[in-house]
């Protein structure tokens, strides 16, 4: 008996259904603050480059490495930079990439999980053990080749984390199509002789689907962490373009004397990271794949 | 008078909705537990029986609290009780007998270590004391040779054995009451017999006051002394077992011993209309009120209190009780089933055979299956047009395998399974041509996993007519309406997802999904076995109803074999994947009969306190079908001598057309029946 049947409610839009989520999610409140905080983050992606009080990249030799002041709110770096406009526009390329490397690592990473989680046999464990083969690679080391070899523009990057980051959604969209696969439905379609194509996105998608969308959003943050890593080292977002990693990276040297200049654009990142990981979790919970909070009874 | 032990008052427990309402699971509950008897409490899935019975343990599931009344044992009230204090009582005072005994016991244990722990928690025995006391406990269980089954794992022993140890453990405290949840309701109809017996001779042997939970009548006949029946969150019916089944004085109660198929009588039982009204809607009048055939105007907005009838000793929940007590008993109307067999026939299985052995790399790469004692072997049925044929028996006796390899689910290994005398079916699914697998539909046990928890009724309905017949639109969508009604829903039901219907809803829906196809055959796999006592005759009588109208075949696979015997033309009952037994079910059910029907039908519990089952032969669960002889010689207890261990017995054909596979003559088997 689940405590849903007690209202009969009629079918939804799903507008309304989207909607309903999001009330849910924002009703706890670690997910109020995960859903304000990533909100905050792409509404301020979106309008930076409007409301930025100084240009990014003008070099101002006689400002360098000022305190926060009236002036400038988080002070200046080495080259004399506004530290406030680089951090609201760090996130912007950050954000951007990895929202779009998600969204392949989601599509490939879920399909191919699905696939070998309703085929299984022979194929199955041979695309299994490649992932297992590429899931024991240090990313890093593999990125950095990649890197090298083709690149840092955006068009390589995305592709690049989005694959180094489906790895891990084959896994968990495998083990959720398994869950499903032994129900009867699925052997009632078989036994009616529905194509596989029609299985997967008529009986499986809609019952995977709230899996597969929590890990990828998990995902993202892990990808957001792992992109400013690569900009930290070097390999990322290349100079003078805003980005946390690179500022990071840049101020570290100066952290003794000038600490403004490496505390904000952690605090952006850390930030962003802990509220897309609250709204991961919020988002799990609404839907109730978290069975710890799953409705009694 | 005897001591009362467990006093539950006014007991309400319910929870908080997500709009705040409360809405209540118990309403009102009030009983008393005397010391030594045992009492049955029966009711469908929703009633709260267990909620009931968990709370007489002072337990409330997460997400319920108790809004009013109280549960007292030895004048405490445990539902106040701090959880140290509980711990003493539970287990020592009171223990509970979980439904699912693999489940309960620790996988990774030995049986032994468990009930020493039991012991060493609910006892004061001393280390040597307790090793005894755990084979004296297993003894008493009735497991055979105690020693070696205390060193065992829980998956080494059967889901009787593990019962068993699941008794022996809530008896290592000694407990003046034990609580049974469900417990022989996943077990097989011969094991549960033997269970049932048991609890009854430690019912009697210990003293302990029992109260038992299940959703089935012909259990709780068997060990009870006194029957509370719930419904809604209420008690409606309450006194001593053997009035309540022959003279249910309850409209409630009354149906659903009417809608119970029974083996002695040959055609479908009358049905109940709806089903029990989900907890918060009652807001007043009678919670029974939609499908009673007794209810008046007052019954809509006045609810009946539990009246207590001092000659009867029986309390009642029902303003019109006394139109009841006037019929001396019930009188069952059963609706004889036509046969409408033709006799041409449309399926004919021979010499199937089905493994379940994993290929070697050799016979991989040659792509074929090679095993000497196969899962099922040799069936050899020919299934006539428009007729119903049940497959019955035991779990693992192959009868849902055969299923799958008639759908093509399953690669048989030998044998052909042919289409009206002129197709072979390839039993590869893929090899399958669309208008071969539209012919044969599906019906499965649980339509909450049949049907797409996704997908609302229409988009279900709707696969196969996209699929077979690629219609869209408007025609689609009258098609779809016409189905429904065909099944007794209505147009609205059409936007809703299964977690809003009903259990007899969904199945339903799965019904119409079924036809959708205009399938030639439809096999059902245990179609009723988990739904709802009341709303199965209706379940039933709507399958009879379209076989009559559109003149599908049927292959039911069930256990039970009154329903069986209500809705089949045919029976065929298999062991161990070899049949044992094929005829019309008339004679299927009268003697002469194979050792094993014999058996299979001893064991059914029938709703009544007079008919006690019969136990003919042990409850021992074999792993594989022997290599050579009969396949039943491991548990007959008839056995003619070394013939049986070493020749397959051959077919025997009785005068009304049965077909018997033993070794002892058709005259014999006659002879000693029971």
């Amino acid at each position: 008996m689940k405590l849903d049947n007690i209202y009969q409610e009629e079918k939804k839009s799903n507008f309304a259904k989207v909607a309903e989520i999001i009330i849910t999610m924002a009703s706890r409140p670690s997910g109020f603050i995960g859903l304000s905080i990533l909100i905050f983050h792409v509404v301020l992606a979106f309008i930076s480059p409007y409301i930025a009080p100084y240009d990014f990249k003008a070099i101002n030799p006689t400002l360098m490495l000022q305190a926060p002041s009236a002036e400038y709110w988080f002070g200046t770096d080495d080259l004399g930079r506004d530290v406030f406009t680089r951090t609201i526009l760090g996130g912007r390329t950050a954000l951007t990439i990895t929202f779009f490397g998600s969204l392949i690592a989601l599509l490939w990473g879920g399909l191919l999980g699905i696939f070998c989680g309703l085929v299984g046999g022979k194929t199955d464990d041979i695309v299994m053990r490649i992932v297992d083969a590429f899931l024991s690679i240090p990313w890093i080391l593999a990125m950095l080749l990649i890197v090298s070899l083709l690149g840092t523009s955006t068009e390589v990057l995305i592709p690049a984390l989005g694959f180094f980051y489906g790895k891990g959604i084959v896994r968990v969209a495998r083990a959720a199509t398994h869950d499903v696969i032994a129900k009867d439905f699925i052997v009632s379609a078989r036994a009616r002789g529905h194509s596989n194509f029609s299985i997967i996105w008529n009986e499986i998608i809609p019952n995977v689907r709230d899996a597969i969308l929590v890990e990828g959003a998990m995902r993202w943050s892990w990808m957001l962490l792992g992109f400013s890593s690569l900009s930290f080292l070097g390999f990322g977002v290349s100079p003078p373009t805003p980005d946390w990693g690179l500022m990071i990276s840049n101020a570290r040297g100066l952290m003794s004397f000038a600490y403004w200049s490496v505390i904000a654009p952690i605090v952006g990142l850390s930030s962003l990271i802990i509220g897309i990981n609250l709204t991961a979790d919020a988002f799990a919970k609404a839907l109730g794949i978290d069975r710890s909070t799953k409705a009694p009874v | 008078m005897t001591e009362i032990i467990q006093k539950v008052k006014n007991l309400s427990i319910g929870f908080k909705s997500k709009k705040g309402e409360e809405i209540l699971i118990l309403r009102n509950i009030t009983t008393n537990i005397k010391k030594g008897e045992t009492v049955g409490i029966v009711g469908e899935s929703g009633s709260g029986k267990s909620t009931l019975a968990l709370a007489m343990m002072g337990y409330v599931k997460h997400g319920l609290y108790t809004i009013g009344g109280e549960c007292e044992f030895n004048s405490s009230n445990l539902l106040k009780m701090k959880n140290r204090d509980l711990e003493k009582i539970r287990g020592r005072k009171i223990a509970m007998i979980p439904q699912n005994a693999g489940q309960a016991l620790t996988p990774n244990l030995k049986i032994g270590y468990q009930i020493d722990e039991a012991l060493q928690l609910h006892s004061d025995l001393k280390e040597e004391e307790r090793e005894q006391k755990i084979s004296e406990l297993l003894n008493k269980v009735r497991l055979p040779s105690p020693e070696t089954i205390a060193l065992r794992y829980p998956h080494e022993l059967s889901g009787g054995q593990q019962q068993r140890v699941a008794v022996a453990m809530a008896l290592a405290g000694t407990p003046d009451l034990l609580l049974l949840d469900e417990p022989t309701t996943g077990l097989d109809v011969t094991t549960q017999a033997h269970v049932l017996e048991l609890l009854n001779f430690i019912a009697k042997d210990t003293g302990t006051s029992m109260v038992y939970v299940s959703h089935d009548l012909g259990a709780i006949a068997q060990v009870s002394d006194r029957i509370i029946v719930m419904y809604s969150g209420e008690i409606v019916l309450e006194g001593p077992s053997r009035d309540i089944l022959k003279r249910p004085i309850h409209p409630y109660t009354h149906g659903l011993l009417k809608s119970i198929p029974k083996l002695s009588l040959a055609g479908l039982p009358e049905s109940m209309p709806g089903s029990q009204p989900q907890p918060g809607i009652i807001q007043g009048g009678c919670s029974f009120f939609d499908r009673c055939n007794f209810s008046e105007e007052k019954c809509k907005n006045n609810s009946p209190q539990l009246e207590y009838l001092k000659e009867l000793n029986t309390r009642v929940r029902c303003f019109n009780y006394e139109k009841l007590l006037k019929e001396s008993q019930i009188n069952q109307n059963v609706k004889k089933i036509k046969n409408n067999s033709k006799d041409k026939e449309i399926l004919n299985l021979s010499e199937v055979s089905i493994s379940y052995a994993k290929q070697k790399l050799l016979d991989q790469i040659f792509n074929r299956i090679s095993d000497d004692n196969p899962t099922v072997k040799d069936i050899n049925i020919n299934i006539k047009k428009g007729e119903t044929i049940a497959l019955v028996g035991e779990s693992g006796s192959g009868k849902s395998t055969i299923l799958k390899s008639i759908a093509g689910l399953l690669r048989t290994k030998d044998g052909f399974i042919r289409f009206e005398e002129r197709r072979n079916l390839s039993s590869d699914l893929k090899e399958r041509d669309p208008n071969d697998l539209r012919i044969i539909q599906l019906i499965f046990q649980n339509p909450d996993e049949s049907l797409n928890p996704n997908h609302t009724v229409e988009e279900i309905i709707a696969q196969p007519l996209k699929l077979y017949f690629g219609l869209k639109g408007k025609e689609l969508k009258k098609n779809i309406i016409d189905l429904l009604q065909k099944v007794r829903l209505g147009e609205f039901y059409m936007s809703r997802y299964p977690r809003q219907l009903s259990g007899g809803e969904k199945q339903r829906v799965a019904v119409a999904r079924a036809f959708a196809a205009k399938p030639d055959i439809i096999l059902c796999d245990e179609v009723t076995s988990a739904l709802d006592v009341s709303v199965q005759a209706a379940v039933l009588n709507l399958l009879q109803q379209l076989k009559e109208d559109f003149g599908t075949t049927y292959i039911f696979v069930s256990h039970d074999l009154a329903v069986v015997r209500a809705i089949s033309d045919r029976v065929a009952v298999l062991y161990q994947g070899r049949l044992c037994e094929v005829g019309p079910s008339n004679h299927v059910y009268k003697f002469p009969s194979h050792p094993y029907t014999e058996v299979l039908l001893g064991a059914v519990l029938e709703p009544d306190p007079d008919i006690k089952p019969k136990l003919v032969a042990e409850d021992i669960v074999e792993e594989r079908p022997p290599e050579k002889g009969c396949s039943f010689q491991g548990r007959c207890s008839r056995i003619v001598g070394d013939i049986c261990k070493k020749e397959i017995p051959p077919w025997q054909l009785t005068d009304s057309g049965n077909a018997i596979r033993c070794h002892i003559p058709i005259k014999e088997l006659q002879k000693e029946q029971f």
